[in-house]
């Protein structure tokens, strides 16, 4: 968290961008946007834009890293050279190590690896335009990518940040929130089962701020979720629709 | 991990070759669907994502300030990567890329700066002490065939979608972005060989049976820039004649697509 | 009847609950706290006391009994791997073949590249799997071409009774046969195939909201040119 020092980020109670405390930036999704892939989502969230594929189940390789009782959830993390400002060199560096690491940790909690003995989930995260918050926005992704491709589980985690600018807790940090701001606190929520299974923090609050801040989070997870569900609907309830319809003239033939 | 054709379907592909058909209805030289948005990216300095039926590449060009090579002092330096993402195809694995993302490098490249697309001399801001550096960058979503013309395509896009970020650069010595100097618009055809048949615009399975490709970048004079043989077979000289023909009406109507989708009439 | 029909269609998604009294937990679902719920994108189907999702996306699910096509991808003296479309590859031994086959004379009867009609015969705990073309109607597959579809849309492929298969066949005058695992076999003249790649694409993309096996009908008469009284 940088200081807070020389920028304004909040102006008659109001955000930069015009957003309340507590509001999320505008987020759409499209599942099942790739062909070769299991299944995919596309996500735009304020300037973020993220493609999630999921392959898989498929047989891990190297045969090393298989587990005999259960799939391995594998996520890859990656940033377009093109996707910030400043080129991002090609490859991964040790951030996008770390996260690729924790949301492979937050979607395996979900997964239902046990069916899938010595295989691997390959999750790839793809960042094509960044604006703070493409860890929250690849994993929230991610979890649609995974329902599209058929892959089991007990829910969808669905992901988004607080933290706090001038002294105040806020929604979902956006680019210059993040980067003057005091505090950063992402994470990962399973709805159904009202568990977190992604949470960093870093900056400064208090247990007090700290609570609000989660409090706003998860609330703002629920919503994202009934985003997540509607791609997911949209998608497929086409499908089935059509398909009753389909059925029903035939049986009135 | 390698994807493999049953025996029966590659028999399949050469029959409907030899009756000049191809598995999706198109003609031997015909396209399949191109889709064109440009200026998506707002990070990058221009870009461009291109979709050939399911194959789908976006190209984004980033600038910044840096040294000239010592042997061209007076001229801005290009740099061209191409990543083949694991999500774009269950064949592509992650890690640095290896021939194939280097050929489709270079290949795209050697028709941009060959064709000079872009004039280099106009991107020195001090002769010798420093000049602009550009990047363009190649990303693989989707993989169904023919990378080599999405890519090429997708990379002319987006140069002429360039704005020089100038005002972001002190050492740039000048206070207004501005468009890059585009010299050349500079288009690649590829021609897959099968047997005996040419074809444009392969589908995946189209180029599991493939026996070469020819690759042609002309310039809107027409003019031959740059061209690659790709695979293990052979073109005798007179079908590289003929490849050279047709490519002339592909690329011109390429070219009309790509200023197009740019909102250029010409350049 | 249809309105019981429709409700059976509604789309379920991970983690939905489940309300349906009196059934046990099958397919696709998953127990917790006393409450059943979908454990995958699917519908609905209710059968023999259990309620299942069956899947609407996804890549194959093996399970034993199902007649697919696989392509054989490596060769051992006593067995041969194969391809499935399945995560892992499946093994063909030499006992499960309708033919005596000595020890390193595998190559002479199945090829790498060979299509095989087959059956799986056991999937295990691990995932491993079991097949057989040692049965009436397998057998490696001549002429032809294979295409593949999501194996979730096989169903629709098929029709109701083989319906929407039988009216491909009869217009078109090629073999067809759907694995379970999503690749179609199609062998007839060029043209044939060709029509039914065409049907099969209409049906995947399902433009038609109304009457979709009417529609594919339309096409096939219009570009055949055939009649046939029913």
């Amino acid at each position: 968290m940088g200081s807070n020092k020389d920028i304004d980020l909040i102006e008659d109670g109001k955000r930069l961008d015009g957003r309340d405390f507590d509001e999320l930036r505008e987020i759409s999704i499209d599942a099942g946007v790739l062909k070769r892939a299991d299944g995919s989502a596309y996500l735009e969230w304020g300037k973020n834009k993220i493609m999630a594929a999921v392959y898989g189940p498929r047989e891990m390789h190297p045969r090393h890293a298989q587990e005999t009782t259960k799939a391995v959830v594998r996520a890859r993390y990656n940033m377009a050279a093109f996707s910030v400002p400043d080129r991002k060199r090609p490859g991964p560096d040790r951030r996008s190590t770390e996260i690729s690491k924790l949301v492979s940790e937050a979607l395996e909690k979900v997964v239902f690896t046990e069916n899938y003995p010595r295989s691997v989930i390959d999750v790839f995260i793809e960042v094509l335009q960044a604006s703070a918050g493409t860890r929250c926005g690849g994993l929230t992704a991610a979890s649609v990518a995974l329902a599209d491709a058929g892959i089991p589980m007990s829910d969808m985690v669905a992901s988004c940040a607080s933290g706090k600018i001038e002294g105040e807790v806020v929604l979902d940090l956006g680019k210059n929130e993040d980067n003057y701001g005091q505090a950063d606190v992402p994470v990962g929520y399973i709805p159904r089962s009202d568990e977190l299974c992604l949470l960093q923090m870093d900056g400064n609050l208090t247990q007090e701020e700290y609570e609000k801040a989660m409090e706003m989070s998860i609330d703002a997870c629920k919503d994202i979720h009934e985003i997540q569900r509607g791609a997911l609907r949209e998608r497929y309830s086409t499908e089935l629709q059509e398909e009753e319809i389909t059925k029903a003239s035939e049986g009135v033939e | 991990m390698k994807e493999m054709l049953s025996k029966i379907t590659e028999d399949y592909l050469y029959r409907l070759i030899k009756e000049e058909k191809r598995i999706d209805d198109r003609d031997m030289f015909e396209y399949r669907d191109m889709e064109m948005e440009v200026g998506q990216i707002e990070p990058a300095e221009g870009s461009a994502r291109v979709k050939l039926g399911d194959t789908d590449v976006i190209v984004g060009t980033k600038m910044e300030v840096g040294d000239p090579y010592p042997d061209t002092p007076e001229s801005g330096v290009l740099t061209t990567a191409a990543e083949l993402i694991p999500m774009a195809s269950p064949e592509y694995e992650s890690g640095p890329p290896g021939e194939d993302a280097t050929e489709l490098a270079r290949v795209v490249d050697r028709g941009i700066r060959e064709g000079d697309a872009v004039d280099t001399t106009e991107l020195c801001i001090e002769k010798g002490e420093k000049v602009w550096v550009m990047f363009i960058d190649i990303h693989v979503l989707d993989f169904d065939g023919n990378l080599l013309d999405a890519a090429g395509i997708g990379a002319m896009a987006a140069l002429i979608d360039t704005e020089v970020p100038a005002s972001d650069f002190e050492e740039a010595e000048k206070e207004e972005d501005y468009s890059l100097p585009i010299e050349h618009t500079v288009v690649p055809v590829t021609f897959t060989k099968i047997k005996d048949q040419l074809i444009l615009d392969s589908r995946l399975e189209e180029e599991k049976i493939a026996d070469a490709r020819l690759t042609i970048s002309l310039n809107e004079e027409n003019e031959i820039v740059a061209m690659q043989k790709g695979l293990r077979g052979v073109f005798d000289y007179e079908s590289t004649k003929e490849c050279i023909n047709k490519a002339k009406e592909i690329t011109s109507e390429t070219r009309e697509k790509v200023l197009n989708a740019c909102d250029r009439e010409n350049l | 009847m249809m309105s019981e029909r429709e409700t059976e269609r509604e789309l379920l998604l991970p983690g939905d609950e489940i309300e349906e009294t009196g059934v046990k937990p099958g397919e696709g679902t998953f127990k917790k706290n006393g409450k059943i719920y979908a454990a995958k994108l699917g519908v609905k189907t209710v059968r023999d006391g259990y309620v299942n999702v069956a899947a609407q996306s996804g890549r194959y699910d093996p399970s034993e009994g199902d007649k697919v096509i696989g392509t054989v991808t490596d060769i051992d003296p006593s067995y041969w791997t194969v391809d499935v479309n399945a995560p892992f590859p499946a093994v063909l031994h030499v006992n499960d073949v309708p033919w005596r086959v000595d020890y390193g004379d595998t190559s002479s009867y199945i090829e790498v590249g060979d299509a095989l009609l087959l059956r799986i015969t056991d999937v295990d705990e691990q995932n491993k799997m079991q097949i057989s073309i040692d049965e009436e109607g397998l057998r490696k597959l001549e002429g032809g071409q294979i295409i593949e579809i999501a194996p979730s849309q096989v169903p629709r492929i098929i029709g109701r009774g083989g319906s929407m298969i039988s009216m491909l066949k009869k217009y078109t005058g090629c073999k067809i046969f759907v694995g379970q695992n999503g690749r179609i076999w199609i062998d007839g003249d060029l043209e044939g195939q060709y029509l039914v790649i065409k049907a099969i694409e209409m049906i995947e993309e399902n433009a038609q909201a109304l009457g979709l096996t009417d529609a594919v009908e339309n096409f096939l008469k219009e570009e055949t040119g055939k009649e046939f009284d029913d």
